[in-house]
């Protein structure tokens, strides 16, 4: 196997070089080119022996040789039409496609490559192309001209590429007069590819963990604990207030399930102290679990099986704690998987009641099948009732913006929430320009599993409209922190925006509202959930 | 090249049309069997494609949402991009597919100070696209209103109306529609950014310049008929009747370039449902358009829902009960 050496990261006035002009040669005659430093590793043999996935071995996707199974040409074409027969999205969005372009600069990883495959359009065309050759009477007679072509090893390492750089964040749904939504066009490529054992590192890497250890990142039960607890001590430092939170207990009115983002590494874990100071100042009756501690779901980026056996976990352990029902913790796609997928897959959840604040009393209707709500929901209705009291001064030092995360807003639609926290919580806040937010927000480059170091460049790249945003606000406003909602972003951002826009911050928007946060019996804050003194607080600073 | 083949066949189909009649005399063939043949083709053709398309499930509710979502009660639900109702679908819906909302959102990106440390990106507004293409629609839609008055006598007060309404300029005998000229501009325009636009030539495959050569020859020969090589109107009527009331007869001295005109327009009816024009059924059933947003409120159910391998509480609690002892975490089992 070639041994691939880490790529150095081009510049940004490199990177900026963009050339839009389509090659000369046709698409179908244009070779996939792997680059170091735009695409991540191939998924390794013994994740895939834990998952129970097709074609456990080595290889590397620098390698000619993809080590590919025996006869893998059928089960990718039967692979097509099970899936054909399952999903009339699949059908439709195979058929019906009049190949206008409207969705062509709206895809960051088009706007930053210029790579016409990375157009969506185009993206699904690699794949329509084969069912049209394969499934369709007029690929059949015609071939080329109706836009047909035969499956072979190149166009499986070409859909390899594409799917893998394209991170499902609906954007081009919103643009697309038939609402084609790439992100179900790839979600089934990988499927396909997984058949034969196509998977990336960064994927199925965390989907092992999650399954076997109940979170991505492997963390087993008594560093899950102690890494909150840690966490605990800092928050005493910083309030004077002992939180004491509880782990896989039974009784507990509320399970508490989370992104595992949110308890290792910076800045996410910021986010989760501000989960924990919230809860303890409300007192609220509630428990994590250790088996259920991921939120996430990179399941949901091999295929919709084993998206549903990791999402499994959480009505399984809210049965066996007997809770009554879920709150979760901020995260993109994690949230397009609880709203959009995880009733139909493991529901009713018949054995939890309708979620009622205990604080205000609000009955929350929009998710009495569920049973679970949006921290930010939570959070909102608190402040509307006025149940927590905030010193947005806290924040003065922040000039903020907020990141809308692709899933919940385009998959959900949860827009207004995150941002009435925000302007409770701090008291410089800017929006980034139209086009960019909202249901026209831009991916932050690195979701749908995308967020490896191997593939930094194409992650520099398609988070460049994100970041290029940002970079407007902060030259017109001199915002200096990126809110958001979600983990990916908070591990993505960091990078992009040292980047992109050197001098902006990255936080969670509980992280915000703790700071801002007055605890019953704290001692005076002088500094702020980082451990950085509070300006005008009687800090150094 | 795509585009040239795709022309030269639209040539050929007039050729064949063109001899078959005044060389072939098989005026029998291209007046009734044709356009019978193509009637049953297109129903016959859409009402398959539909049902397969419906065959296959829906097996999540996965709408795009484009506005915010129903939850607490004093944050203000957008409720056609987010709708959590049946009507809000249906106003959703109609929205995107009389006066296609989604197109109206079109924005074309900027790239400036490219190859610099600091680019800069901006969306400008494009809505021309979206103006060529309910222009086109709905001209071809009143076009085909229109033609009705071919088939039925006497001919309804409504198509009178819209007749005279399209027909307003006044200008011409018979009067020029504004229809007409709306049409071929649109079909024009879309056409010429078809080529004009690299990125969307790149794309652009036979199958996308085939239906454009063919309506806007279909176009061309129905003016071409209307206002320079009258044909004989009543002729033509007594044939349409005649195959509508199936007492199919070929009146005599109708010119050969209404047989063009009817052939293409069969032609066009046959390709239909093997081809992208389809999109006028299939956007009815567009899962990320045609769904309630009211995913947490209402179980949706997957009809092949089947049960998966499952790493359960005990298996994980086995490997790791003397770690979660030893740190105080509860177990099930001591």
């Amino acid at each position: 196997m070639a041994k691939v050496e880490k790529p150095k990261l081009p510049k940004p006035d490199e990177i900026s070089n963009i050339d839009y002009h389509p090659p000369a040669t046709s698409w179908m005659d244009t070779p996939t080119e792997f680059k170091p430093g735009t695409f991540c590793w191939g998924a390794k043999e013994k994740d895939l022996i834990t998952l129970g996935l097709p074609n456990p071995r080595q290889w590397s996707p620098a390698d000619e040789d993809w080590k590919l199974p025996e006869g893998w040409e059928t089960t990718i074409l039967d692979g097509i039409a099970e899936r054909l027969s399952k999903y009339r999205s699949f059908k439709i969005f195979m058929d019906i496609c009049v190949r206008c372009g409207a969705c062509a600069d709206k895809c960051h990883f088009y706007i930053a490559t210029g790579d016409p495959k990375n157009m969506p359009v185009l993206r699904a065309e690699l794949l329509r192309s084969v069912y049209k050759k394969y499934f369709t009477k007029s690929g059949k007679f015609l071939g080329r001209l109706a836009g047909a072509r035969e499956l072979d090893e190149n166009v499986l390492k070409e859909w390899w590429s594409y799917f893998f750089q394209c991170t499902e964040c609906r954007r081009c749904s919103v643009f697309c007069p038939y609402g084609i939504d790439q992100a179900e066009v790839t979600i089934i490529g990988r499927e396909l590819l997984n058949l034969v054992g196509l998977n990336i590192d960064w994927i199925a890497g965390p989907a092992a963990n999650c399954y076997m250890k109940g979170n991505h990142l492997g963390i087993e039960p008594h560093a899950f604990k102690g890494n909150i607890e840690s966490m605990c001590d800092d928050i005493e430092d910083m309030t004077g207030i002992r939180v004491n939170p509880t782990f896989n207990r039974k009784g507990a009115e509320i399970l508490f399930v989370t992104p595992s983002g949110d308890y290792l590494g910076e800045p996410g874990i910021y986010t989760c102290m501000g989960y924990l100071m919230l809860f303890h100042e409300l007192g609220l009756d509630y428990t994590w679990s250790t088996y259920a501690s991921e939120g996430g779901n990179f399941g949901f980026f091999t295929s919709n099986d084993m998206a549903k056996r990791l999402n499994s976990k959480i009505y399984a352990e809210a049965k066996r704690l007997g809770v009554k029902w879920i709150i979760g913790g901020e995260c993109g796609h994690m949230w397009r998987v609880m709203n959009q997928y995880m009733d139909t897959w493991n529901g009713p959840a018949d054995f939890l009641e309708v979620p009622v604040s205990p604080i205000t009393g609000t009955r929350f209707e929009n998710a009495k099948s569920t049973k679970m709500i949006h921290i930010t929901e939570f959070t909102a209705d608190l402040i509307k009732h006025r149940k927590i009291k905030l010193d947005p001064s806290r924040n003065d030092h922040l000039k903020v913006t907020y990141h809308d995360s692709c899933n919940p807003s385009r998959g959900m639609g949860l827009l207004e929430e995150p941002r009435y926290i925000l302007n409770a919580a701090c008291n410089n806040f800017y929006e980034m320009p139209e086009n960019t937010i909202r249901e026209k927000t831009f991916c932050c480059g690195s979701g749908s599993g995308l967020n490896a170091s191997e593939n930094m460049e194409q992650r520099m790249r398609g988070g460049f409209p994100r970041a290029n945003a940002v970079k407007y606000v902060q030259e017109k406003h001199g915002v200096n922190m990126l809110a958001n909602i979600c983990a990916v972003d908070r591990a993505a951002f960091p990078a992009l925006m040292d980047y992109w826009c050197p001098g902006v911050g990255v936080a969670g928007t509980h992280e915000l509202l703790a700071n801002a946060l007055v605890m019953k019996g704290e001692i005076p804050r002088v500094i702020d959930l980082r451990g950085e003194d509070l300006p005008g607080k009687g800090g150094n600073g | 090249m795509k585009a040239l083949l795709s022309f030269l066949a639209v040539i050929v189909l007039i050729l064949i049309a063109t001899l078959g009649v005044n060389v072939a005399n098989l005026h029998f063939f291209f007046g009734i069997i044709i356009p019978y043949l193509a009637f049953i083709m297109f129903v016959g053709g859409f009402v398959y494609r539909v049902i397969k398309w419906g065959r296959s499930p829906v097996p999540y509710r996965i709408p795009t949402t484009c506005g915010q979502q129903k939850s607490l009660p004093w944050i203000k639900q957008n409720k056609i991009e987010n709708p959590s109702t049946a009507l809000g679908v249906i106003v959703r819906m109609a929205l995107e597919i009389l006066f296609f909302r989604s197109l109206f959102r079109n924005t074309k990106m900027e790239l400036n100070d490219v190859g610099t440390n600091s680019p800069k990106l901006s969306y400008g507004s494009a809505k021309w696209l979206w103006f060529g293409s309910l222009v086109f629609h709905w001209s071809f839609l009143i076009i085909i209103v229109r033609h009705l008055r071919f088939f039925i006598e006497p001919v309804p007060y409504v198509l009178q109306i819209v007749d005279s309404i399209d027909g307003m300029l006044q200008i011409g005998l018979p009067p020029i529609y504004l229809t007409d000229l709306f049409f071929l501009l649109a079909v024009t325009y879309l056409f010429l950014r078809r080529i004009a636009i690299p990125q969307v030539k790149y794309i652009s495959l036979a199958a996308d310049y085939f239906p454009l050569f063919m309506i806007m020859s279909i176009g061309v020969s129905g003016m071409l008929m209307r206002y320079f090589y009258r044909v004989d109107i009543i002729a033509v009527k007594e044939l349409a009747l005649g195959l509508v009331q199936l007492h199919p007869t070929i009146p005599a001295g109708i010119g050969a370039i209404f047989y063009v005109h009817l052939f293409l327009i069969c032609t066009l009816f046959a390709y239909f449902p093997t081809s992208k024009l389809m999109h006028m059924g299939g956007i009815f059933l567009s899962p990320t358009r045609n769904m309630i947003c009211n995913n947490r409120m209402v179980r949706h159910i997957n009809p092949w829902n089947h049960a998966v391998e499952v790493h359960s509480y005990a298996e994980y609690e086995d490997e790791f009960r003397e770690k979660m002892k030893k740190a105080g975490i509860p177990v099930d089992k001591e």
